[in-house]
């Protein structure tokens, strides 16, 4: 029995969301939402604005708590967890509009994101005990080999706000991986950028994807950066699923075109 | 080698000489008085900073806090000590009061620490000006609970520690309020210089710059907040319990939001985030108070207008956000931080 449960959470999915409903006041931003990731996957989520997509990564980062449904991450239910509990299942994500520490240099940044794997507390910070100087090696060798692997070691020391938009995009991308996330989410990482930093983007989300063990999800509003990247999109409109499947098929589904587009029949 | 050991010789150093000097009587007892008041500011603003400053949080019941650590360290000590009206008999040898006097002092600290959940729980759900409110309400709230505890003198104040210091000096002859209030004080800055620069406590400077972003990155953000607001408050506490003893009088009235603006405007002077400019802001607070004193009544004129000033010219006070060893690089060679 114990080693049967066992079996079935290693083959579960990443990430799996039954009947997700979310309701702000009358409004349903997101109803019966459904979708299962396997480990490895690289997906996407589109969909116009105000569909649902940012709040489904609210849910599932354990920001908002939903209404109805149920979200498995690793097949851990994470009902009733706050964010940081749920980021130590191995949920790491980025932002909309970036949401980088400003104030503090970019290796601080990495630095902070180990804070669920910390391991000492207060009493050891101020004594600067064994365990500290330990783990605090630790957490800088390691922050510093992540800057490098990302080639942004020369700006470890500098502040974020005064790094170009696209390197806070990949800093603040480097400081989600640097939590080794099983599963990343990505809001809108080309948004704001230009055509160059667009393709330097979608090479950046390819090598991730093919170096780290890490399912990617992300929602994207450039189709060609969709196209390009996902294995498999899904879209939704007014928090309903419309469509789903390989890049291909959502080119062309008359459902995708009408939500996109509008209808010429009205 | 020299960095290493620079900062704590220096310190020793600095404590042997003013020790020394205060023993020998070279110092008068009011430049000691203003001298020990100099540093018990260092604890209160330093303490609030953390609050205020790395946290970005709005706290105006610091001196609440303080209250609680004078009053708790001063009934503990007359209580144990000496020979009180209320209290009779005192409960251990008054010879012993030598070594218990730091227990005494923490013990200050302890209890305000744990009054600082009075406004640590509120600041898990409220934050900015409606966490500034929870925080005068906890200063009145605190104030007004012991004006109405009658054993310990309600409004009319608590003394006797006088008697507890005399006893410590019966046992040894030595100014041990000025060694305490030095020892304290450098406690207080190596606790939270400690606390800030390491990784668990740069939650807290996460927290102030984009608190979701914390949460969502893993920082537990009630945690850091439980316990940056035990810390601040703890340490207000220390410093309460040392106002307490080097008057050798409290009363509840010393401890209202006068005594809290008065802390503000040292964390605002010496720049939110900097430690050292804290520090900084202390001794000059403390320095231009004495000064303007000929003043008299038109001192609490030019000082709020020296504000004014500040904060037209340099609105993020003297060192903004930076250390000493920011600004001036070179410090550096001569010291380094763990």
């Amino acid at each position: 029995m114990m080693t049967q449960t066992q079996t079935q959470a290693e083959s579960s999915p990443v990430l799996e969301i039954q009947g997700l409903t979310q309701r702000f006041g009358g409004l349903t931003a997101v109803n019966d939402f459904n979708v299962a990731l396997q480990p490895g996957e690289l997906a996407g989520l589109i969909g116009p604005n105000g569909a649902g997509k940012t709040t489904v990564f609210n849910l599932v980062s354990g920001f908002y708590q939903p209404s109805e449904g149920a979200i498995r991450i690793g097949g851990k239910p994470t009902a009733g967890l706050k964010p940081h509990k749920v980021t130590a299942l191995g949920v790491a994500r980025t932002f909309q509009n970036i949401r980088l520490w400003n104030e503090m240099s970019v290796l601080d940044n990495i630095r902070v994101a180990q804070h669920g794997t910390l391991g000492y507390g207060f009493f050891h910070a101020v004594a600067r005990s064994r365990t500290y100087q330990a783990r605090e090696a630790e957490i800088e060798r390691e922050a510093r080999e992540l800057l490098e692997v990302f080639q942004l070691d020369k700006y470890a020391d500098e502040l974020p706000k005064n790094l170009p938009y696209g390197l806070q995009r990949k800093v603040e991308i480097v400081r989600a991986l640097s939590e080794k996330p099983k599963l990343l989410l990505l809001d809108e990482p080309a948004a704001g950028l230009n055509s160059v930093d667009i393709q330097e983007l979608i090479r950046l989300v390819r090598w991730i994807h093919e170096t780290f063990p890490v399912t990617i999800w992300m929602i994207e509003h450039h189709m060609d950066v969709m196209m390009e990247l996902c294995q498999r999109i899904k879209v939704i409109d007014f928090g309903q699923t419309i469509a789903e499947g390989t890049p291909e098929v959502i080119r062309n589904h008359p459902a995708v075109i009408t939500a996109y587009l509008g209808d010429d029949q009205i | 080698m020299l960095r290493r050991y620079s900062v704590p010789m220096l310190l020793i150093l600095a404590g042997g000489l003013l020790t020394y000097c205060a023993y020998e009587e070279m110092l008068g007892l009011y430049t000691l008085s203003v001298l020990m008041f100099m540093g018990i500011n260092i604890i209160l603003s330093t303490s609030l900073n953390l609050v205020n400053g790395y946290m970005g949080e709005f706290s105006c019941g610091h001196a609440g806090f303080m209250c609680v650590g004078a009053y708790v360290s001063s009934i503990l000590g007359v209580l144990l000590f000496t020979k009180d009206k209320v209290f009779g008999e005192p409960w251990l040898d008054p010879s012993l009061a030598l070594y218990a006097f730091p227990l005494i002092i923490l013990a200050g600290g302890a209890a305000a620490a744990v009054a600082g959940l009075l406004v640590a729980i509120p600041s898990y759900k409220t934050r900015g000006d409606y966490l500034a409110i929870i925080t005068i309400a906890a200063n009145y709230i605190i104030i007004s609970l012991i004006q109405n505890i009658d054993t310990v003198g309600g409004s009319r104040g608590f003394m006797g520690m006088k008697s507890v210091i005399s006893s410590m000096e019966d046992a040894a002859d030595l100014p041990w309020m000025v060694i305490w209030v030095f020892i304290f004080t450098v406690f207080t800055v190596w606790v939270l210089r400690r606390y800030v620069s390491s990784t668990f406590g740069k939650g807290v400077s996460a927290i102030c710059q984009d608190e979701v972003a914390a949460e969502i990155m893993s920082v537990n953000t009630n945690k850091i907040k439980t316990i940056s607001f035990m810390v601040s408050s703890g340490l207000a506490g220390i410093g309460g319990a040392l106002f307490a003893y080097v008057i050798g009088y409290v009363n509840p009235g010393s401890f209202n939001i006068l005594k809290s603006t008065e802390v503000l405007v040292m964390v605002y002077l010496g720049g939110m985030g900097s430690l050292s400019g804290s520090v900084l802001s202390a001794v000059l607070f403390t320095v231009l108070l004495e000064a303007l004193r000929p003043l008299q009544i038109i001192k609490w004129i030019v000082i709020p207008l020296l504000l004014v000033v500040l904060m037209q010219f340099r609105p993020e006070g003297i060192m903004g956000n930076k250390e000493l060893g920011d600004i001036f690089p070179w410090l550096k060679r001569f010291y380094r931080f763990k």
